[in-house]
């Protein structure tokens, strides 16, 4: 029989510890859905969805029974919309918007809580299609619910397209202002990414890539209120066992991960992509990636030595959670989205951590700068500017980066917006008063980067 | 099907009776059963078995939930995959 210890550990972190699968996310490609005609495309999409997924959140929901372990949520990503939106007879925003919509129907009907595919990738250069999906994505993210949208601008391979930079700080703007009695909820919903991975589960990014299958389940692990326990029992020891410690309990958690995964695909009649490692924080108190960094010596998170700290947290996480997967994937590390996570909202309030701060901390965290709220009045040409300062990050150092900006309407600084469930409470914090405008307007392409001769 | 009891919380007269006679009128049977008490608390781990035909873990996990909710103790029944998993390579 199991070591009762062992069972008692693993009780008392789901119980008291905030230990969860975080997503089940089904891929569906939509491949098979293109045509020119926009009405049998809607419906394509609608009826695949709805049968590839019609089982979806049942399963989960009965695997969360029979295994005892709290699975949050159960999502759909699909083939990137722009693909279809390309294949349309005079393809125009309306067009768009009803194939959002379609989404967001599809997605209800079936009962995930989001959707994700809204996507278009012009990191090298625009289809005609791509670029009517993003002059759609504020009407489409201001008219649907659950359809989460993302655009990849730049990669390690083909260098920042700067004109997508340029227009998405005006999409960003203008999503916040379509929903500006909800704060800019719709930004919230819109991922700006370099390098984004073809097999995210998580959102707002999801999106099933080019090289997936036709229909794929991942799922996304969590638990960072696990670490924080674990690295409590280890108070004033060396680097060394910190990350020892990371590394056995994130072993544990993707196990947990690995098991749901296998069980959700063999149930569903899916194959099994990958289970991503990511430590994905809530506003719950006891579930946040800012108290682990904190657990380990620093007084506030953003203070000097926060990067340093999230380095080795990160790598940790990946190095236990190779070992406890099969296949490993998506985006597999620590997310630090400053709305969602209760230590970071304290820590920016009191001022301990800056926008400047999280820059540096998404060189060696697992995406970017995610779910910060600035001041409405901040330009589009300074959050495009934010937007290629990230994708740089992500380019040079080959890591996938994202911007999930939200230029709350009516609010300056200091002030605080509630996004409500999972999103959280963003404190408005404050930009750079210096203009980047000419050095925005330029567009073109930055050339992508040389991968050697590295001193 | 097996799976995992655990009863965790204060320790009081009649635990064992009451948890044994739910699983015994849900047609399941007790493989194995160790108790102690761990950080002061009454800890009880039963291996059960049952066909999954007759019953399901949740039917279970209902039926001891309810009896654990009037006896202020905390109760759990999960596939013991989960525990298989999270601690053995």
């Amino acid at each position: 029989m199991i070591n009762p210890f062992e069972i008692i550990e693993t009780i008392n972190m789901i119980d008291n510890e905030n230990l969860d699968i975080r997503t089940i996310t089904m891929g569906i490609s939509l491949k098979s859905c293109a045509g020119p005609d926009i009405d049998k495309v809607c419906e394509n999409v609608y009826n695949k969805i709805t049968s590839y997924a019609k089982d979806l959140v049942k399963t989960g929901e009965d695997i969360e029974r029979q295994f005892g372990i709290p699975i949050i949520n159960k999502r759909i990503s699909v083939t990137p919309i722009a693909t279809l939106v390309d294949a349309l007879d005079n393809p125009d925003i309306d067009k768009c918007v009803r194939l959002a919509k379609t989404l967001d129907r599809a997605g209800k009907a079936v009962g995930v809580n989001f959707i994700g595919g809204f996507t278009a990738l012009v990191h090298k250069g625009f289809t005609k299609g791509e670029k009517i999906l993003i002059e759609s994505i504020p009407s489409a993210l201001a008219q649907t619910d659950i359809v989460c949208s993302s655009v990849n601008v730049g990669s390690t391979r083909a260098g920042i397209n700067m004109d997508a930079v340029a227009r998405m700080g005006e999409i960003v703007k203008e999503s916040a202002e379509l929903t500006k009695e909800q704060h800019g909820f719709a930004c919230a919903k819109l991922v700006v990414f370099c390098n984004a991975v073809e097999d995210n589960p998580f959102m707002a990014g999801a999106f099933l890539g080019e090289g997936e299958g036709e229909c794929v389940i991942n799922v996304g692990v969590s638990g960072p209120g696990v670490v924080k326990c674990a690295l409590e029992k280890v108070k004033g020891a060396d680097f060394g066992i910190v990350a020892e410690t990371v590394k056995k309990t994130a072993f544990k958690i993707t196990r947990m991960g690995q098991l749901v995964a296998q069980e959700a695909s063999k149930r569903l009649g899916v194959p099994f992509g990958i289970v991503d490692l990511s430590l994905a924080p809530t506003p719950a108190v006891g579930d946040s990636v800012a108290y682990i960094l904190e657990e380990m010596g620093l007084e506030k998170c953003g203070t000097h030595g926060t990067t340093a700290a999230l380095a080795l947290l990160n790598d940790a996480v990946k190095k236990g959670g190779v070992m406890a997967s099969g296949y490993v994937g998506g985006l597999s590390g620590a997310f630090i989205p400053v709305s969602e996570d209760a230590g970071m909202i304290k820590a920016a309030e009191c001022g301990a951590l800056s926008l400047e701060k999280l820059e540096a901390m998404t060189c060696v965290c697992s995406v970017g700068l995610d779910m910060i709220a600035v001041p409405g009045d901040t330009t589009a040409s300074t959050i495009s500017a934010i937007i290629a300062d990230e994708a740089a990050i992500g380019m040079i150092n080959q890591k996938t980066t994202a911007v999930r900006i939200i230029p709350a309407p009516g609010l300056k600084e200091g002030d605080s917006v509630e996004f409500g469930g999972l999103l959280g409470t963003g404190p408005v914090m404050k930009v750079s008063p210096y203009s980047s405008e000419e050095f925005i307007s330029r567009g073109g392409r930055i050339p992508a980067p040389i991968n050697s001769l590295k001193n | 099907m097996k799976a995992i009891v655990t009863v965790v919380g204060k320790d009081q007269k009649g635990i064992i009776a009451k948890v044994s006679n739910i699983l015994f009128e849900s047609s399941v049977n007790i493989v194995d059963i160790s108790q102690t008490i761990m950080q002061d608390m009454f800890t009880m781990i039963m291996m059960v078995e049952f066909d999954n035909n007759e019953v399901s873990v949740a039917d279970i996990d209902d039926r001891l939930s309810d009896a654990g909710k009037e006896m202020g103790l905390s109760i759990h029944v999960q596939r013991q995959e989960i525990f298989e998993s999270m601690h053995r390579i």
